[in-house]
């Protein structure tokens, strides 16, 4: 069974068509790259998935359960997690409660606790602390635990973004364009990262991405999108010398 | 020393600004909406220690914490009956508004139906000796005020600052889309500060019904007004600043009334509000938010 599928998805916007029949299916453990010119579709795919748009048409099922029609915290609480195409992370809550914030559903001490200070709630403070410092080293990030997000450097909130999302545990994540406005060397290090986290927290991974060395390096495959239409799929080899996809981002 | 008992006096009445100013501040900060239906929850906390006191004839600890819970439930209900929709559609600012105001007129109209418009006596709620510090002399409400508006703020700090719902609801209030996306029960933790605000409102009205024992159906309108005033003069949607507000308002009515005019209260108090905001837009405590381009 695919982790995530789509089948002819669709939506409309008034008379606009931004989306026309995708079928995407994702493994468990993959990387899977959606690309396209600007103006394609891809971010509104992301917002399909993840239950901010409500589709015209089509089908779309995380673990074969349809997820039309949930709300996005639900849909986020049965698996799918996102990172922005600008970034929006929490900008006056320090990086340690960024992420702590979407740790959120697996707390277990209910409020009252947490007033009177019981010994419940210190427990489960301390163990949220530590997770949450525990993402951070994978950017080796622990040491700005408690600076408020807003003072990272653009580099940092990208990454935090990223482990903000991580923190809901969630199997499929969603990076959208991860590897904007970073430098090469950045990106060299994102690659690794992207890599790392699919194997350290077994979860699968589509991003949008315009870096092309980027997606042609990480990804096993690819989804190419065009004014709302599949045009292409297949491995990062395929799509690099497919001519439909040569022409619809050169012109023709 | 006169001076410093008015100041102490006006510290008392701005506690009960100030618990009612976190109401309106709480729900602007999450939801950008100026609830002027919370005025008229005081009246509702009002009359409901009314009923259950003088009408019922129950004792005051049953009738303390039903009015509390009674006036939380209120909060809830008016977030989801009249605004939910709203909020969930993205409806403009200005509908929120009229919206606010109409269930305002609403509750209004509603208790005076039920209850008459005639203003009805309430028993004291809190007896106790004046305190004596030396030569001093400070009535009971006053203190009791100021005692219960501090604990209820402590214990809201922590609630905010402390708490997994406190963090929810921050960040719903810097970026509710993205508080969504990361699994956050957006409607819940509205819902939620409508309560809490409604909890503390319904505090006010103890404090104030202990203060001035008599309610109307129309005691909401200038209460919570210049509560509103309050808020925005410590920098709407801060916490802190409402606290502040709320005192400062106290303080400066009560001054006014000692050494200015006690006719012209409102009008000095509502013209501190302009100045202030000609001079610092965004209140006290409040920021000036720039928008990046």
């Amino acid at each position: 069974m695919h982790l995530l599928l789509t089948k002819d998805l669709s939506i409309e916007f008034g008379g606009l068509q931004a989306l026309k029949d995708l079928h995407i299916e994702i493994n468990n453990r993959e990387i899977v790259g959606l690309i396209g010119p600007n103006g394609a579709g891809k971010t509104t795919v992301f917002n399909l998935l993840t239950g901010v748009y409500l589709p015209t048409s089509g089908a779309m099922r995380l673990e074969g359960n349809s997820i039309i029609g949930k709300k996005p915290f639900e849909i986020n609480r049965s698996g799918i997690a996102r990172t922005f195409q600008n970034i929006r992370l929490f900008k006056n809550m320090t990086v340690a409660d960024n992420i702590k914030v979407s740790m959120h559903q697996n707390m277990k001490y209910n409020t009252f606790s947490a007033m009177f200070r019981l010994p419940s709630y210190w427990k489960e403070e301390k163990k949220v602390d530590i997770k949450a410092r525990e993402f951070l080293e994978i950017f080796g990030m622990e040491d700005k635990a408690d600076q408020l997000a807003c003072n990272l450097p653009y580099g940092q909130q990208r990454k935090l973004e990223i482990l903000r999302a991580l923190a809901t545990k969630p199997k499929i994540l969603l990076l959208d364009e991860p590897a904007a406005g970073m430098n090469p060397t950045e990106t060299q290090e994102l690659m690794e990262v992207i890599r790392r986290i699919r194997d350290q927290f077994n979860i699968a991974i589509l991003l949008i991405e315009h870096d092309m060395s980027l997606v042609m390096n990480i990804c096993e495959r690819l989804y190419v999108l065009d004014y709302g239409h599949l045009i292409a799929q297949g491995t990062p080899e395929e799509i690099r010398t497919n001519p439909q996809v040569i022409s619809a981002y050169l012109g023709s | 020393m006169d001076f410093f008992n008015h100041i102490i006096n006006g510290l008392g009445l701005g506690s009960i600004y100030a618990l009612v100013a976190l109401g309106y501040t709480m729900v602007y900060g999450i939801v950008k909406l100026i609830n002027f239906a919370h005025g008229d929850i005081i009246m509702v906390g009002g009359y409901m220690v009314y009923l259950i006191m003088v009408k019922w004839g129950l004792p005051i600890w049953l009738a303390v914490p039903a009015s509390i819970v009674i006036c939380a439930f209120t909060g809830m209900l008016v977030e989801r009956v009249a605004y939910r929709r709203l909020l969930v559609h993205n409806a403009a600012r200005i509908s929120l508004l009229i919206t606010a105001m109409g269930v305002s007129i609403f509750l209004q109209n509603a208790f005076m139906l039920i209850f008459g418009t005639d203003p009805k006596l309430m028993p004291p709620l809190f007896q106790a000796e004046p305190f004596k510090l030396g030569s001093f002399e400070l009535a009971s409400t006053t203190v009791i005020n100021i005692v219960v508006s501090v604990i209820m703020m402590i214990g809201l700090n922590l609630l905010v600052n402390k708490t997994k719902i406190g963090k929810a609801m921050i960040a719903t209030s810097e970026d509710s889309s993205a508080a969504k996306l990361m699994g956050i029960n957006t409607n819940r933790v509205i819902s939620f500060t409508f309560a809490i605000g409604s909890a503390l409102a319904a505090v006010a009205a103890l404090l104030y019904c202990n203060t001035y024992p008599q309610i109307k159906p129309s005691m909401g309108n200038l209460l919570g007004l210049k509560a509103f005033v309050a808020a925005v003069f410590g920098g709407i949607g801060s916490i802190p600043g409402a606290m502040l507000g709320g005192y400062l308002l106290g303080v400066i009515e009560s001054l006014t009334k000692a050494y200015v005019s006690t006719t012209l209260t409102d009008a000095v108090v509502f013209g501190i509000l302009i100045i202030i905001l000609l001079v610092k837009p965004a209140g006290i405590l409040g920021k000036n938010r720039k928008e990046k381009v």
